[in-house]
This record gives structure tokens, C-alpha cells and sequence, in this order.
């Protein structure tokens, strides 16, 4: 009743605001985005009538509207991602190179080459329809295929037509720039295991055969028709066998794997319950006593089979295993006597001179010999201001060069690189051991104790009684009392949790991640990256009123260079028209000045613009005109929307702490956010990050990492929990249990509660399967359990743990709000 | 009677032809990518004009 007032209610208001709605929908239409890409457009280029936001979306425009490959917009409205940044050039030169290209080709022939591109861009129809219509635009190409949910695009081309550089350069200039990484080398990428879903086939296939060819002798057959009754039971025998033998063999397997590391685990009891069931079924249809348990038999391995398969959703696109040689490219230029030749990262060798482009990794540690070093080593070290090198200075590998070319002399390896190393260290490449932690095995094995006893005890009645009846009790006591409901109210939990979390995108690595996220009593956050965004970096003024005319010119000063505070006052300032700067003057790691509309500016440091003498810290940036001092800006970090309300939740119930390989420049914001329990450490290296996960661990917490960059991937790999934040900027997530999407880290509370109901819900309808388990065994230990009432309980107890734990976890999940 | 023996057989052989057809779809990776047939589907194929 409630309810219905309260939609009531919901529609009149719908209903008064939805003239405001539209007029706002009309304003914001007014605003002018680009046909391609569909972002505002702050400077507008024009072509055949339509609005791009920069040269490069027009030139893809103008590409397609050569080709008649118009519809692409037609599918989807702006369906390009935007083509502001441009790829160099020559960036694809290396795959001319045919060592560096061999082993990222599928398979070559004489006159066809297969070759499949990781794409991020794919996202839409549009993205679909234009890259399967390649062949369109270049005649070489013969087909192309793509897979949605990998982001990959199967390309088949003639190789005498046209080269690999050619294609990947195709898809550059329609907006779709293949992802080529160092780990693209190793051509081992795991094939998708299907055996699973091929069992799953074959049992559902036998046990309903069977069920059906069992029903007869169920509802009785006339005595006369006795050559019938063989006939059903010997077809149930020989259905029954790929059952046994192919599909079961999931649980051999693993529950052998279990006993040879001296652990019972639950598919041992499972294992016994089967056989147990088999072998007393092949006796009574030989022995002519019965028809045996065949339906139930198949029918509990077909309903645990499903649940194994539910909880084993994997997402194709997304890999919790990368390691740094995702992050580094696949080649880079070295100089050899002053020509730019490709060279594979494996085959850098010391004193090579390497030259690296704006947005380009340093792929070794190295010493700057040329150009103008800005290192951004924010994935790297977690420091949010890039890094001016001088001549001379060493530059670590794993930083990204933005703006000129540079060029460096390799001092080590990449396999002896500073970043390289963490790698080699036995942490990482120690495994969690999944499988041992989970309650459900404990459980199972007092489960079974109990079943044993059981068992026992009604041999040692029917021995002093009906010694004919030892036999049939006992084996249907193990046959009745298996830990199936318990696997299987456990698998489909996880399976349901899994896919309500990766619709939410919150992506988890396997079942197991749900129960250590519940487990957690501690919270460890990264700085850069996780807790402040990595792309923007914003600016506060202080200081005297600024004229509009003079924000224009200031303005114009900054736009003048690359370097993220200039950028960032350009934004602050919203500026639209750049003012043309004369005696521009950049001094490096200090500031620029010039003179815009008769005035001279300079924006820099304090000793830059002041020439006082005072050095500061970097942390803010001065301006002057016409050298009096008007003001200064700080550089702020920007803090992800909604992280206030989410440190708030989780301070009442976990410890949390902060760790940042920056400077301590927000140690106060900090400090006030995660209040005065929290641990906030500043400078960590990627080593102090996982000393300290592992001190917590030692100390008896449970402890969950959350960071986004290769310098958390240790304590990533350390925690009890590891989750990874993934921007849509940056497809790389280092090694972790889970990874979440970085809009959603609002929800991480919620989302850490829902996990912890995980172990309730299956607890609950384990209850539950023991009440059928009760009613059987009521029978069983009489020895009076009919096939038929097997085959009544064993599906109807299957099916409502089944509705029970869909129904619990998604009433959870809609309590915590969590569909969408 | 022998009708039903008839009918056994038939009914299984044609459950197995429906097993084998969802083996085989799922070896050949009919199921490996279930987002873009449903859109692939839906797209026209345009005369190819030659003024164009």
C-alpha cells in the first residue's frame, strides 16, 4: 500500500518536473559538441556543416565520408572517442620490423596474415559495424571480426597488399589505436576452458533421459511387461556411465588434488557420496533388485556442475594476472650513429641510446643525454607533479615522458630495472592458496563426521536387528546425506554475488575474493590515482582581484606550455581565445614568462618570479605583471567525487590508512578526512607499501589494499584483498583480486557488506537443505529409501536452495541498492 | 510393445543429435562473444553504390 503512494507520488512529481527537465535538456543542446566524439567543443572546426571539437575527429570524419562509411554515425549518436591527443607518427614503425611483429601474428601464410589488436576504444554498435567493415577502406584487408567483450578485432589481410604497420595505422586513423604492450610477446594467452560446459551438456542431457526412463517403474509397470523394466533399467545404466566417468570427474580431480596436499576438501565426501550411489545402483539392476539412484545420481551431478559453472564467470576483458610488461610497450627507437631505428624491449642492451617521444614510457633505468626531461611517474611512484630531470640525471624506468623528445643512455637492462625488480621478489609470485581458505570445507567436513556417524550407528542397530538391512541403510545414509546442498548452496551464492558485483563493475577475481572481502577488518587506500583522479589536476588562487582581461592574458601565457600547472590554470581560467605572446621564455623547472598585450608576465616558481633568493616548496606558483606580484595559485589534489561520504561510512567499522608515494603536501586534508586512528604515511616506495600490508598481517589484521598503480602492485598482491581502480584513461590494472571502476568507488562500503552477507546466505540454505537432509534420512536409516523418494527430494531439495540463495542475494542486493 | 521400443529409440537419438548440435556451437565459440551477434544482426548491408 505504501508503495503504491509512494510511485504515486513519484509520478506527479515526474509529471510537474519534467517541463523543467526539458527545458533544461533544450539549454544544455546549445552547447556545441562534436559530431564525433561528442565532447564540448571549446575551439569549433567546421566541415560539411557539422561541429568537431579538433582536427584530428574531422580527419576521421572526413575518412569515413570519403569511404561512404557514413552510418557509423547514424548507429549510435558520436560514437568516436576524442582524437585531441594525436599519435605520433611513425608510432607503428617497429611492427615493419619483422621480429618485434613475428609473435604478435596469429598465424601467416602465403598470402594471408591473421592478426588479432586489444582495441580499449570499443564500445558501441557504431565501433562494431566500422571495424568489421575495414575491407572498405584499404583492399588489403580481407575481413575483420570483432569480439565485444574481449575489445578485440580479428583482422585478416593480404600481406602483399598491404603491411601490418599499414593496418594498425588504418585503425589509428579512424579513431581506433590498437593497444600493443611488451606482454603481447608471450604469445601464451590461456584459451577459455570449456571442458566445464561440455560436462555441464552431457550430465544435463543423461539425467534427463534417465529421469525420463525411470518414471515407469516409478508409477509401476505390469508385471507382465517385465522385459520392459530391463530394458529401462540397462538404458539408465549405460546413460549413467559418461555421467560417472566424464562429467563427475571435475570432482576426482579436484578432490584428489585436495587429499594429495593432506586436505579434505568438500568434494571428497562428494567424491564418496557418488560412488557409494553407482556402485549400489549397478548392484540392485544386476542383482535384479531394483532400479537404482541413476536420476539422482546424474541429477545432483548435473544441478553441482551448473553451480560450478556459474561460479567460475570470468570477464573476458578484464585480466587480474598483468604484470609491468602490460604496462611497457612492446618496442621502442633507439639511435644507432644518428638513424631512429625500432628496437624490442628483450633486446636493449646497456649504453644504447634510446629516443623517447612525448607519452612514451622510459622502458629502462637510463641517463638523460638530450632534451628536456618531464617524467610523470604518477603510475609508477604515486608522485602527482611530473618530475624535471637535468642532463646527466638518471630517469627510472616506468615513467612517462610528456612533452619534446628526449633521449637517454641505458644503464640497466629491463630486466634490471629499478621497477623490474619488484617483480622478481618471492611475494609476487607466490599464489594465495585459494582453494584451502574457505569455510565451506570446514564445514563440510564436520558435515561429513556427522554423516559417518550416522551411518555407523544405524549398521551397528540393523547389526543386532536385520543384518539384511546393513547393507541398504548404510548406503543410503551416504547417498542421501552428501554435502551437495552445502556445494551447492555455496556455488550458486558466489555465482549470483559475482554477477550482481560485475554489474555494478565491481569485477572480482574468483569466488574465494567475496569471503576475503567479508573477512577484512582493515582498509589500506593509495593516494594518487585512487583517491584523487589521475587526469585532472586543479588549481585555487589566491591573491588580488584579477580583471578579465587579464585572466585572458595570463591565460594565454600558460597555454603556451605543456607543463600540468600551466594546463591546469588554462582551465581554471576557462579560456577560449589564445592572445599571440611575444618573448616567450621558458626556463625549466622554474617558470615562463612573456609579453602578452604590452604587459609582462611570469608564472613560476618563487624564486622565478620574486628573484628574491626564497626557494619554496613546489607547491604553489606565483604570478607576477610587469613584475608586481598579484597572486598565487596552490596546487590542489582533485579528490574522487563522493570519497568524503564513503571514508565516513567505513571509518565506524574499519582501520584505515593511507599510503602515498607523494609528498606529504595533504597530510592535513588527509588527516582530517581519515581522523586521527588512521595511519597516514607519506613517500612509501612500493617495498614500505608491502612491509607494511605485510606488519598488519602479522599483527593479526585482515587487511584489503585498494590502489591503482604498478608501485601497489606488491601490496596488491600482499593483501588479504586486493582491488585495483581502473580510470577509463587507463587501461592497465596491476595484479589484484578484484577491480573496480573508478565512479564506483563511492559504493565500496556497500559493496564490502554485501560480501560479507555472502557467508550468511549460504549458512541459511544450508539449514534449510539439512531439514530435506533430516526427511531422508528418516528413511534411509530404516532402510527403506525408495529410488522414488530420492528422486523426489534430491531435485526439490536442488531447486529451493537454489531459489533460496538467488532470492536472498538479490533481496540483499536491493537492499544495499545495489541494482541498477 | 514394440512400438515403444521404437519410440526409446527415436526420442534418445534425438536428444543426442540436440546434444551433439550444442557441443559442437559451444566448441566452435558461439557462446565466447554474446554481445555483438545480437547487434551484427541487425546491420544492412548497402547496395554498393558506385558512385561512391
Amino acid at each position: 500500500m505504501l508503495l503504491l503512494v509512494r510511485n504515486q507520488l513519484i509520478k506527479i512529481c515526474a509529471v510537474i518536473v519534467s517541463p523543467l527537465i526539458y527545458m533544461n535538456a533544450y539549454t544544455v543542446s546549445k552547447a556545441v559538441t562534436c559530431y564525433h566524439c561528442g565532447e564540448d567543443c571549446t575551439s569549433v572546426v567546421i566541415s560539411d556543416g557539422r561541429n568537431f571539437c579538433c582536427e584530428g575527429c574531422k580527419m576521421v570524419y572526413a575518412i569515413l565520408n570519403k569511404n561512404g562509411l557514413c552510418d557509423y554515425y547514424a548507429i549510435s549518436q558520436n560514437p568516436g572517442s576524442s582524437q585531441r591527443i594525436k599519435v605520433r607518427e611513425n608510432k607503428f614503425a617497429f611492427l615493419d620490423d619483422e621480429k618485434i611483429s613475428a609473435p604478435l601474428l596469429n598465424y601467416k601464410d602465403a598470402h594471408q596474415t591473421f592478426i588479432t589488436f586489444y582495441i580499449p576504444q570499443i564500445h558501441c554498435s557504431s565501433c562494431l559495424w566500422l571495424l568489421e567493415n575495414l575491407h572498405k577502406l584499404n583492399k588489403g584487408v580481407i575481413s575483420s571480426k570483432v569480439n565485444f567483450e574481449k575489445k578485440e578485432v580479428d583482422i585478416i589481410f593480404n600481406h602483399a597488399a598491404v603491411s601490418l604497420r599499414k593496418v594498425a595505422e588504418l585503425l589509428v586513423s579512424i579513431g581506433y589505436e590498437p593497444y600493443i604492450s611488451f606482454s603481447d610477446m608471450r604469445k601464451a594467452k590461456p584459451r577459455l576452458d570449456k571442458s566445464k560446459i561440455f560436462k555441464v551438456g552431457v550430465a544435463g542431457f543423461c539425467f534427463g533421459n534417465i529421469m525420463l526412463l525411470s518414471f515407469p517403474e516409478y508409477l509401476g509397470v505390469n508385471a507382465q511387461e517385465h522385459n520392459l523394466v530391463l530394458l529401462f533399467r540397462i538404458l539408465n545404466v549405460l546413460l549413467s556411465l559418461p555421467v560417472f566417468f566424464y562429467s563427475a570427474s571435475e570432482f576426482y580431480i579436484s578432490a584428489w588434488k585436495g587429499l594429495k596436499h593432506g586436505f579434505l576438501n568438500i568434494d571428497a565426501p562428494i567424491v564418496l557420496a557418488v560412488a557409494v550411489t553407482f556402485i549400489r545402483s549397478l548392484y540392485e539392476v544386476f542383482a535384479n533388485t531394483g532400479g537404482g539412484y541413476f536420476d539422482s545420481m546424474s541429477g545432483i551431478v548435473f544441478f553441482m556442475l551448473i553451480g560450478r559453472v556459474l561460479q567460475d564467470k570470468t570477464y573476458q576483458q578484464l585480466s587480474f594476472e598483468r604484470d609491468y610488461t602490460a604496462y611497457f610497450p612492446i618496442a621502442v627507437s633507439r639511435m644507432n650513429s644518428g638513424v631512429q631505428q625500432s628496437v624490442a624491449l628483450p633486446d636493449i642492451r646497456l649504453d644504447d641510446t634510446l629516443l623517447i617521444h612525448n607519452e612514451e614510457l622510459v622502458p629502462a633505468d637510463g641517463i638523460l643525454t638530450k632534451g628536456q626531461a618531464l617524467i610523470d611517474y604518477s603510475f609508477v611512484t604515486g608522485e602527482s607533479m611530473p618530475v624535471v630531470r637535468e642532463m646527466g640525471e638518471i630517469i627510472y624506468a616506468g615513467g612517462k615522458q610528456v612533452g619534446g623528445n628526449i633521449e637517454l643512455l641505458v644503464i640497466k637492462e629491463v630486466a634490471q630495472s629499478y621497477l623490474t625488480k619488484l617483480w622478481n621478489r618471492d611475494e609476487m609470485n607466490a599464489r594465495k592458496k585459494d582453494e584451502a581458505r574457505s569455510f565451506v570445507h570446514i564445514l563440510s567436513r564436520y558435515f561429513t563426521w556427522v554423516v559417518l556417524t550416522i551411518a555407523i550407528s544405524a549398521a551397528l542397530y540393523w547389526s543386532f536387528n536385520d543384518t539384511s538391512k546393513i547393507w541398504p541403510a548404510v548406503t543410503a545414509v551416504l547417498i542421501i546425506a552428501c554435502p551437495c546442498a552445502l556445494l551447492l548452496s555455496n556455488t550458486f551464492t558466489n555465482g549470483n554475488i559475482l554477477r550482481i558485483l560485475g554489474r555494478n563493475h565491481f569485477y572480482l577475481r574468483n569466488a574465494q575474493a567475496i569471503e576475503e572481502i567479508g573477512k577484512i577488518d582493515t582498509i589500506v587506500f593509495d593516494k594518487t590515482g585512487t583517491l584523487t583522479t589521475s587526469s585532472n589536476h586543479s588549481v585555487e588562487y589566491a591573491g588580488d582581484a584579477i580583471t578579465a582581461e587579464m585572466k585572458q592574458q595570463i591565460a594565454s601565457l600558460a597555454a603556451q606550455s605543456n607543463h600540468p600547472v600551466s594546463r591546469a590554470i588554462v582551465n581554471y581560467f576557462d579560456a577560449k581565445h589564445v592572445l599571440p605572446v611575444a618573448a616567450f621564455n621558458a626556463v625549466t623547472s622554474k617558470g615562463v614568462s612573456g609579453i602578452v598585450k604590452g604587459d609582462c608576465i611570469k608564472i613560476g616558481s618563487r624564486q622565478f618570479v620574486l628573484e628574491d633568493g626564497v626557494t619554496e616548496a613546489a607547491s604553489s606558483t606565483y604570478i607576477s605583471v610587469n613584475n608586481k606580484l598579484i597572486g598565487r595559485f596552490f596546487f590542489k589534489n582533485q579528490y574522487r567525487d563522493n570519497l568524503y561520504k564513503l571514508v565516513m561510512q567505513l571509518k565506524w567499522k574499519y582501520r584505515l590508512a593511507v599510503l602515498s608515494g607523494d609528498n606529504d603536501g595533504e597530510r592535513n586534508y588527509l588527516g582530517g578526512l581519515f581522523g586521527a586512528d588512521a595511519a597516514i604515511l607519506f613517500n612509501q616506495k612500493p617495498e614500505n607499501k608491502l612491509q607494511f600490508i605485510k606488519q598488519l598481517q602479522q599483527d593479526g589484521y585482515k587487511v584489503m589494499m585498494v590502489g591503482d598503480g604498478l608501485n601497489d602492485a606488491g601490496a596488491l598482491k600482499q593483501a588479504d584483498a586486493g582491488i585495483a581502480i581502473t580510470d577509463s584513461a587507463n587501461n592497465f590494472t596491476p595484479a589484484s583480486d578484484g577491480i573496480i571502476e573508478a565512479e564506483k568507488l563511492p559504493l565500496l562500503y556497500r559493496f564490502i557488506l554485501f560480501c560479507r552477507m555472502n557467508k550468511n546466505i549460504v549458512i541459511t540454505s544450508f539449514v534449510v537443505s539439512i531439514l530435506y537432509n533430516i526427511i531422508g534420512i528418516w528413511f534411509a536409516v530404516q532402510g527403506s529409501l525408495s529410488p522414488m523418494i530420492a528422486a523426489i527430494l534430491m531435485p526439490s531439495s536442488s531447486l529451493s536452495i537454489l531459489l533460496l540463495t538467488f532470492g536472498c542475494s538479490s533481496i540483499a542486493a536491493k537492499v544495499l541498492r545495489l541494482n541498477n | 510393445m514394440s512400438v515403444i521400443f521404437l519410440l526409446l529409440t527415436a526420442s534418445i537419438l534425438i536428444a543426442a543429435l540436440f546434444l551433439l548440435a550444442f557441443l559442437w556451437s559451444v566448441k566452435k565459440g558461439q557462446y565466447d562473444d554474446q554481445q555483438s551477434p545480437p547487434v551484427r544482426m541487425l546491420f544492412d548491408d548497402k547496395p554498393t553504390n558506385n558512385n561512391q
